[in-house]
């Protein structure tokens, strides 16, 4: 598909901001977690079905480093996928539409909360299968070698994936063949009930990367502004030399592993979960800003609001929407080949 | 006998098979801390410790290869995949090791292990969350083959997978876990290889397995409504598969439907078709119908999935079919 090429954002400077940035990534961040809230009540109420893994308290992460992409650039996830879909600008009807399971959704209904898509947008997808989308990340990175643009593809992926071989053999192809990949885990610290530290032989597991010699950080995930930084000086490396680049992003999620677990219990205890709730990503930007007078209460409130209305109005919109017709479970299986 | 659910009663069969021989141990993922995702083996790492209820990293291919090789060198493991979707990471190894390493190695080294989870679909979960693999699987020569319906046939079935000398593959049902049905107490064996009569009748054999089967006795209630008395033929086994039953059933009700939750084309269906039309040909007084998913990757939306999905209605309509009855 062609692609209008729009002019990098705050690159050459790694990603510094200026107050209208700031004020989107903000506006990005209040509405997936609004968006997200109303899920969970969608979910209660059985208009969600499946499985629907919230991304609340890791919103820095998609949303700093979807920031600085380019609209040709392109962006794969796991199941873990509201958040960095509305970050890259699928609109709340199509994405609430989806977890519906209704025609206006982002993949006709036929994907559901963990398979978002979204070809206007290069989104290519939310996928369930854990560490399945990480060797597709690189296969990407091969074709935008191949094709020689300079176009990117950023791989979110849980901290869990380092564990799998799906993992390596990734990651030490992007490295032998220079693909302009960057690699992003949300070390959120749990895979499921999990703890990292029990699953994985080194704890500061961007030092992974030392293993296919990629440059390689670790990042505050609740900081946004940090998470921008680090990914624009990623994405420049990427773009300009096609290097890539393995960035641990430290977060936490605020909510259980998906709707149907709990929030804490057997795996991590209530006063972790609230000593690390209070580092909500929306209140540390919320601060960035407030030091420097770009927001008040006010301000906030009002923001609050517009979002709140824009919830709503996906919502409405998702339940107008009308199921799916019945022969589209029958479409879509192959496509008619033409040449 | 008590009343308890399935998952319950995998968990009778794990615990009383680890109690009395000392090499099973149960390894996956969220299997210890967590007690099971779907909490079959709740109280296990309390009662055995973490060297014989082990967590794993996610890493499917890695730990059912470490399952491969603890049972090359006299262990009995467990191996627990959180479902049978995430098995397709490790199919190398079920399929390239465990299955052929008697073979390759001319006898030399049996491979005593089970590999088990939920199989199949649950609801709304979508494509990469709702396969049943069971006609992959039973493809395979060195694998046996097990999808155990009641709780009564979770326990015995699973306790004689743990105590068989060759691999097994437990195919069990998300949406089972929490029905329940009588289960003895103590030790007791159900035979791999074995199918069961569920529900005896003349009219027409309806022959079904794992989850199906609850659908099956749903469809026999309607019929018997009608007058029409359907026999239902519970495979539990399908390698190796009990033809003996499925053949005598199909010689005194000279009709069948077979009902599967997996995909048509080379299906189990097709092979429990094969064998009766081997085995009954003469028998026969009609075309045996098949009824199965839609030949679709699962969708997520509910109406989408429940077209889908194989239900009592289809299967209904299957069966005045193969009677020659006008279908409702
Ligand atoms: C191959 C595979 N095995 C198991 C699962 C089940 N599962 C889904 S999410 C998950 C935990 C993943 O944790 P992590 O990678 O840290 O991501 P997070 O959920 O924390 O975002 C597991 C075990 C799966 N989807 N795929
Ligand atoms: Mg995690």
């Amino acid at each position: 598909m062609a692609k209008k090429k729009t002019p990098p954002r705050s690159e050459p400077s790694f990603g510094e901001t200026d107050a209208p940035t700031r004020a989107s990534l903000l506006h990005s961040m209040l509405l997936q977690r609004r968006f997200e809230e109303r899920c969970a009540e969608a979910y209660a109420l059985g208009r969600i079905g499946g499985f629907c893994h919230l991304y609340i308290g890791q919103e820095a992460c998609g949303t700093g480093a979807i920031s600085l992409l380019r609209d040709d650039d392109y962006v794969i996830t796991t199941y873990r996928d509201h958040g960095q879909a509305l970050a890259r600008g699928l609109t709340p009807r199509a994405v609430m539409s989806e977890l519906f399971g209704r025609s206006d959704g982002c993949s006709r209904g036929k994907g559901g909360s963990m398979h978002l898509f979204d070809r206007n947008t290069n989104f290519l997808g939310g996928h369930g299968i854990v560490g399945g989308h990480v060797p597709i990340a690189t296969g990407v990175g091969f074709a935008i070698k191949y094709r020689g643009t300079d176009q990117v593809i950023l791989c979110f992926m849980g901290e869990s994936v380092v564990n799998t071989g799906a993992f390596h053999e990734a990651l030490n192809m992007a490295a032998l063949w220079k693909l302009p990949v960057v690699y992003i885990i949300e070390n959120n610290r749990y895979g499921m009930g999990t703890a990292l530290e029990r699953a994985s032989a080194i704890h500061d597991i961007y030092q992974r990367g030392a293993a296919y010699d990629m440059p390689r950080a670790q990042v505050d995930g609740q900081d946004v502004l940090m998470v921008r930084a680090a990914v624009a000086e990623a994405i420049h490396r990427a773009r300009t030399q096609s290097i890539p680049t393995l960035l641990e992003v430290r977060t936490y999620r605020f909510m259980g592993h998906s709707m149907s677990d709990a929030v804490s219990g057997t795996y991590r205890t209530k006063q972790e979960l609230e000593e690390y709730m209070k580092r909500d990503p929306i209140h540390v930007l919320r601060a960035h800003m407030e030091e420097r007078g770009e927001i008040d209460d006010a301000g906030m409130t009002a923001l609050d609001e517009e979002i709140k209305a824009v919830v709503q109005d996906a919502w409405d919109f998702a339940e107008a929407s009308p199921e799916p017709a019945l022969e589209s479970l029958w479409e879509d299986v192959m496509v008619e080949t033409t040449t | 006998m008590s009343v308890i659910t399935y998952r319950d009663a995998l968990n009778q069969a794990l615990r009383e098979e680890m109690q009395r021989d000392d090499r099973v141990f149960l390894m996956g993922e969220e299997v210890a801390v967590y007690q099971g995702a779907y909490k079959v083996s709740k109280g296990l790492l309390q009662e055995f410790g973490e060297m014989r209820v082990v967590d794993t990293p996610i890493t499917e291919l890695g730990f059912a290869g470490v399952g491969v090789g603890a049972a090359m060198v006299g262990l009995r493991p467990v191996i627990e995949f959180m479902t049978w979707n995430f098995a397709l990471l490790a199919i190398d190894q079920v399929v390239n090791a465990a299955a052929k390493m008697l073979y390759m190695s001319g006898g030399q080294y049996p491979m005593p292990m089970v590999f088990r989870g939920p199989n199949g679909a649950a609801l709304q979960l979508a494509a990469q969350h709702s396969q049943a693999w069971e006609s992959w699987l039973a493809h395979i020569p060195g694998l046996k083959v097990i999808t155990p319906a009641t709780p009564y046939d979770a326990k015995g079935m699973l306790k004689a997978a743990i105590r068989d000398d060759n691999p097994v593959v437990v195919l069990e049902g998300e949406m089972l876990y929490n029905t329940k049905g009588e289960v003895p107490d103590g030790d007791y064996i159900v035979p791999i290889g074995k199918a069961e009569v569920k529900r005896e009748g003349e009219h027409c054999t309806l022959v079904a397995h794992g989850k199906t089967v609850l659908m099956a006795l749903q469809v026999a209630d309607a019929l018997e409504k009608e007058g029409i008395r359907v026999e239902v033929v519970d495979l539990r086994t399908i390698r190796p598969m009990d033809v003996e039953t499925i053949a005598a059933s199909v010689r005194k009700t000279n009709r069948a439907v077979v009902l599967e939750e997996g995909w048509e084309v080379c299906g189990v269906g097709a092979q429990v078709v094969d064998y009766v039309q081997r085995h009954c040909f003469d028998h026969l007084d009609a075309p045996i119908l098949r009824v199965h998913q839609e030949d679709v990757p699962m969708p997520y939306a509910k109406n989408l999935e429940r077209t889908a999905k194989p239900d009592v209605a289809k299967t209904i309509a299957a069966i005045r079919q193969v009677m020659y009855l006008p279908t409702a």
